[in-house]
C-alpha cells in the first residue's frame, strides 16, 4: 500500500514537472505572442495542478495530516489563468492595431467586444470605439 | 522513489524557470515579459511545493498561496494599466 502510494506521488510529480517544462518550452519556441499565450496558460496550468496533487496525496497518504490547502491553490490557479490570458491578450491587441485587420467578421452590426464600446452607445456612431482609443492614447 | 521523482521535478522546473526568464529578456513585445513573468510565479509555486514535499512540512502552502495572488494581481495590474492608463480608476 504504502509502495502503491509512492507510485502514484512519483508519477503525479515526474508528469506535473514534465508539463511545466512542455509549457515553458512552448513559450520560448512559438513565434509570436498570441500563439505563445497558448502553452503556458494551458501546459504550466497542468503542471502545477500535477505537483498540487502529488503533494494532497502524499500528505494525505504517507504523512496522515489531510490538508485542503492544495486545493484552494489549485482552484485559484485553474480559476486565474484564463482571466489573466484574456488580459494579456486585450493588451497585445491594445498596444499593436495592425493585428484587427487579421479579425473575421463578427457576422453583427457592432464589432468584437474587445475593441467597440457597447451595443447600445455604438448604434449612432459607428467605430466610435477606435477614436475614442485613439484620442485616449 | 520520491526522491528521484522529486530531483527529476527540481531539475525540470528550474530549467523552466530558465526559460521563463530568456524569454522575460528577449521580449520582443511588452506583454511577452509580462506572460514570462506569469508563467515563472506558477513555475515557482510548483517549486515550492515540491520542496514542501522534500521537506516533509506543510508549512509552504501558505507560501504558495501568497504567490499565486501577487501573480495573479500583479499581471492583471499591468494589463489593466496598459489597457487604460491606471490600474483603479
Amino acid at each position: 500500500m504504502t509502495f502503491l502510494l509512492e507510485l502514484v506521488v512519483s508519477v503525479l510529480i515526474v508528469l506535473g514537472a514534465l508539463f511545466a517544462l512542455v509549457g515553458s518550452i512552448g513559450m520560448v519556441k512559438l513565434p509570436e505572442l498570441l500563439t505563445r499565450l497558448h502553452a503556458p496558460t494551458k501546459a504550466t496550468t497542468l503542471g502545477v495542478g500535477g505537483a498540487l496533487a502529488a503533494s494532497m496525496v502524499f500528505f494525505a497518504g504517507l504523512e496522515g495530516e489531510l490538508s485542503i490547502h492544495e486545493l484552494l491553490i489549485t482552484t485559484f490557479l485553474f480559476l486565474t489563468a484564463p482571466i489573466s490570458a484574456h488580459f494579456i491578450a486585450k493588451a497585445h491587441l491594445h498596444e499593436h492595431p495592425e493585428l484587427r485587420d487579421g479579425l473575421p467578421p463578427t457576422g453583427r452590426p457592432q464589432g468584437w467586444s474587445t475593441f467597440e464600446s457597447l451595443p447600445a452607445a455604438d448604434a449612432d456612431d459607428e467605430g466610435d470605439g477606435d477614436d475614442a482609443r485613439a484620442a485616449h492614447h | 522513489m520520491i526522491e528521484y521523482a522529486l530531483n527529476f521535478g527540481f531539475c525540470a522546473l528550474s530549467l523552466a524557470v530558465l526559460l521563463n526568464l530568456w524569454r522575460l529578456v528577449r521580449g520582443p513585445a511588452l506583454m511577452d515579459r509580462v506572460l514570462a513573468v506569469d508563467t515563472m510565479v506558477i513555475n515557482i509555486i510548483a517549486l515550492i511545493i515540491l520542496f514542501g514535499i522534500q521537506q516533509r512540512t506543510t508549512i509552504f502552502f501558505e507560501a504558495a498561496l501568497l504567490f499565486a495572488m501577487f501573480g495573479f494581481i500583479a499581471t492583471v495590474a499591468y494589463c489593466r494599466f496598459v489597457l487604460r492608463g491606471d490600474v483603479i480608476e
